[in-house]
């Protein structure tokens, strides 16, 4: 019996297009599309020889629905519920990317008790998706218990949520000029309690996983990203800050009220999974610190404008607008030409520039790391692929 | 150096037996799931079923749709029809009865259509919203009816002016 | 007739067929066990819903691997391919007839006991390895390779932590080892070899694949590594044949170093069976608390910590032994 599988000619377009090296003693793997660790259908085109990687090829486009399209056939209100779809564990700043791309073209204000709303809400839903980054990451690295617990958690956020917003992981909450619900007292408390509870917790998950020793050699000195890859690359986020530099959406293109607040922004220098572990970890403490300022200056008022256009008509011209999502920085690029649809709508996915590093950060990596580097650069594919 | 790989070792030693003791108090203590469908979930306040129509506070048989079609508009996936009966020549004898000036244009709104039926195809909601909150006479909300299953696509294609009509005959028992 | 069959091999089959029954109730309570502590330790119930708090769970499982489709995948080698799971499973039957499971219940009484049930784990490997290659699947292949790499690593240390008790005792019966030992807790050879236990239960865990050590059968990485092609009973074997190692290494950690039968009040049967299941439970509660240790790093482990620290503890048991 041989074992010819490098002469297998039958794969499609990329496996074909995929030249292998000069070298005869390497074998090309599929991480394929079903993959229980590529966190959605992402295909990763590997040459490795033994366990090494020589080369990686990551190629998208499984889950390509066509979003940016679906926004220049629909209207600016119908087009609410699609933002939440791309990026699913952070709905709430896609949503929030397009409706204040579109109040900073109309030029129209939001009251301020919807500004701390929609910041209470985008932060709750940062730490229910760093929550769910954490379980999955663990589950990839083998150890099966800590996504049960940070479900938990997640399950008592949408809780929360879900008595506001009517959803739980898809929120379609913000409309142009507000929010489409106001606030009462019980939420409020259930996330009172719900911030203390996540502090408690934070000392469970340090106690279980963070300090572990087989974790931290994983994770420790793996995928090392310097920071000038980054910059090529255009890498944001939790990525970014995990090499050194303090770049956050929040405060280096404020929007909302998040001047208002007095938080940190956790950097780290190590540039390693390790470091981009330990900044999502504070970066869930500071979301809580932000909610409680948030809670504690929650000003009376109007939730939403009380003129707001229901089927918006925006000017002619084009805007730009991004927010911190939990993997990067969102961006939105509206193109409108008066009518009331968008002449064309760019989205700007964090997961794009991310995951266009890991070709080159992956090379003479053991597989295992290229899973603990997947895991750790945080990626949607659905939002990839948009 | 060595005296700090030593250290090293002895603590990463010890945090794994840190984490053996989370995992045996986790599991002393009790479930947090819920067995479906002994049990259910606590509150389903404020979640977004499917819409239904809202019956009118005099007659609850009839919506308090105008058939506007503003929803239908609205929907970013379509999947709302309704169809509505066109005005009936006794709404013509009713204005004149109420004494308005028979110079003015008929508005359509004054003809008075009456819903005939209001069709939803849930395969295709995305729960956005739209339709209850565009809604100008506030003619529809959110039901919390979650527990659905079916076989085939047809069971989610709901007739809701016959749910409507439904909840106001069990409401007459 | 019946006086011209041998007495050994009455027993020897008599004992087969107990130990086949062994196995395969172990293999039914060591699944439920498995999934229900998993479960406590999650919070949430686990298997619940088949029978009575999903006590026949197992059984809906064996029937269902029973149940499926037996087909081999194109271009494998069909008759490596049904070998690997059988070679897999056949030595656990034999290692259990060496192991004194009371003071009167021991299937074959050898001198070289101990030597027996170490070579026979060992074949394991030869299975992995084939099943990984007749696969015909590159995961397969990386699985296997894994294994292979892991297995022959850690046998060293294995055997490295199993000699000061050889040395203390003089002996490779198993019987006499276990007698050896006293009743009560601080007579038993873990108080005098704290190390080796501890070296001899985590070379245990990387030998029977078991988290932190189950690179061969990654389930995030390689997405089922070795047993990717195996479905239905060809699992199943190779689930059974886990279970079976598992239950084998714990019965010899029991009577190596945890006193075997004897017990406080009265030695039996049902100390040893207690021990064991103590210990399959410390191996179940391992599982579900650390990720998985990556390849260079376990191989680390083993020749940088492990077999020193073998050695290291044989030296000094030496030296006291000859002082």
């Amino acid at each position: 019996m041989s074992l010819d599988l490098r002469l297998d000619t039958s794969g499609d377009f990329y496996a074909n297009k995929f030249q292998p090296t000069k070298r005869d003693d390497t074998l090309i793997l599929n991480m394929g599309p079903q993959h229980p660790s590529t966190h959605g259908v992402l295909r990763i085109l590997l040459e490795i020889d033994g366990e090494y990687i020589i080369r990686a090829e990551p190629v998208l486009g499984y889950i390509h629905r066509m979003h940016e399209k679906m926004a220049e056939v629909k209207t600016y209100a119908q087009y609410l519920p699609n933002p939440s779809r791309t990026d699913y564990l952070h709905a709430l700043a896609w949503g929030w990317a397009h409706v204040g791309a579109l109040e900073r073209l109309m030029g129209l204000e939001v009251p301020e008790r919807a500004e701390y709303i929609r910041v209470i809400t985008c932060e709750l839903n940062r730490i229910s998706s760093h929550l769910l980054w954490w379980g999955a990451y663990l589950l990839d690295l083998g150890a099966f218990t800590p996504i049960m617990y940070a479900f938990d958690d997640r399950e008592r956020i949408q809780d929360i949520l879900q008595r506001i917003t009517g959803s739980r992981l898809t929120y379609c909450y913000y409309r142009f000029g507000g929010v489409s619900n106001d606030i009462d007292d019980r939420f409020i408390e259930e996330t009172r309690v719900q911030c203390a509870r996540m502090k408690e917790r934070a000392k469970m998950f340090k106690d279980l996983v963070t300090d572990n020793f087989i974790l931290r050699k994983r994770v420790e000195e793996i995928g090392e990203i310097p920071l000038d890859t980054c910059r090529k690359y255009g890498a944001t986020g939790p990525v970014l800050r995990g090499s050194g530099q303090a770049y956050d959406t929040r405060r280096a293109e404020p929007y909302s009220v998040y001047d208002r607040f007095d938080y940190n922004i956790p950097t780290y220098d190590t540039c390693d999974a390790m470091g981009r572990y330990l900044v999502r970890m504070d970066e869930m403490q500071e979301s809580i610190n932000i909610i409680e300022q948030a809670l504690n200056g929650l000003p009376e008022g109007d939730f939403i404008h009380p003129k707001a256009p229901k089927r918006p008509k925006p000017p002619v011209g084009d805007v730009y607008f991004a927010v911190e999502g939990a993997r990067g920085k969102i961006g939105m690029h509206l193109v409108s030409d008066g009518s009331n649809s968008p002449y064309r709508l760019k989205l700007r996915a964090p997961g794009f520039s991310n995951l266009s590093l890991f070709s080159e950060v992956a090379q003479g990596i053991l597989i295992a790391d290229a899973v603990s580097i997947l895991g750790s650069l945080d990626l949607v594919i659905p939002e990839i692929d948009r | 150096m060595i005296v700090k790989k030593f250290n090293d070792t002895i603590m990463g030693l010890w945090s794994l037996l840190v984490g053996l003791k989370v995992t045996a108090v986790n599991f002393t203590r009790p479930q947090i799931t819920v067995h479906y469908p002994r049990q259910t979930v606590p509150s389903l306040e404020g979640y977004r079923g499917h819409i239904e129509l809202v019956p009118q506070d005099e007659d609850p048989l009839k919506p308090k749709c105008i058939a506007c079609n503003t929803c239908a508009r609205m929907c970013p996936s379509s999947c709302i029809s309704l169809t509505a009966s066109k005005p009936k020549k006794k709404a013509a004898e009713d204005k004149e009865c109420s004494g308005e000036e028979s110079g003015e244009k008929p508005k359509p709104k004054k003809a008075k259509p009456e819903l005939e039926s209001f069709v939803l195809d849930y395969n295709y909601c995305s729960l956005c919203g739209q339709c209850v909150q565009n809604c100008p006479v506030d003619a529809l909300r959110y039901t919390s009816d979650v527990y659905l299953a079916g076989f085939t696509r047809q069971e989610f294609v709901f007739d809701l002016l016959a749910r409507l009509q439904d909840q106001a005959a069990q409401k007459e028992q | 007739m019946i006086e011209a069959i041998p007495i050994p091999l009455i027993v020897i089959s008599v004992g087969l067929a107990a130990t086949l029954a062994f196995i395969g109730l172990n293999a039914l309570v060591l699944v439920y066990l498995e999934r229900k502590v998993a479960g406590f330790i999650q919070r949430r119930p686990g298997p619940y819903e088949v029978g009575p708090q999903g006590i026949l769970q197992p059984v809906a499982d064996g029937l269902k691997l029973v149940g499926k489709q037996i087909f081999t995948p194109t271009g494998a080698d069909r008759v490596l391919y049904w070998l690997a799971p059988m070679i897999s499973i056949a030595p656990a039957l034999v290692c259990f007839l060496a192991i004194p499971f009371g003071p009167h219940l021991q299937i074959i009484n050898t001198n070289v006991g101990l030597i027996l049930i170490l070579a026979f784990t060992g074949i394991n490997v030869l299975a992995l390895c084939i099943a990984g290659w007749a696969s015909q699947n590159k995961y397969a292949l990386l699985g296997a390779a894994r294994d292979i790499s892991q297995s022959v690593a850690y046998e060293i240390p294995l055997l490295l932590s199993i000699l000061p008790i050889i040395f203390m005792t003089g002996t490779f019966n198993l019987f006499d080892i276990a007698s050896g030992q006293g009743a009560w807790p601080w007579q038993w050879y873990i108080v005098y070899q704290p190390l080796a236990f501890v070296i001899f239960f985590i070379c245990a865990l990387a030998e029977t694949n078991r988290n932190p050590f189950d690179l061969p059968e990654a389930e995030s990485e390689l997405t089922a590594g070795f047993h990717t092609e195996y479905s239905g009973m060809g699992f199943g074997m190779f689930f059974l044949a886990e279970y079976a190692y598992m239950v084998v290494a714990s019965c010899v950690t029991a009577i190596l170093f945890l006193g075997g039968f004897q017990g406080p009040v009265a030695s039996g049967w049902w100390w040893f069976l207690a021990k064991v299941y103590i210990l399959l439970l410390i191996m179940i509660w391992i599982r579900w608390t650390y990720p998985r240790v990556r390849f260079d790093q376990l191989l680390n482990i083993c020749w940088k910590w492990l077999i020193p620290l073998a050695v290291f503890n044989l030296l000094v048991t030496l030296l006291v032994i000859a002082i």
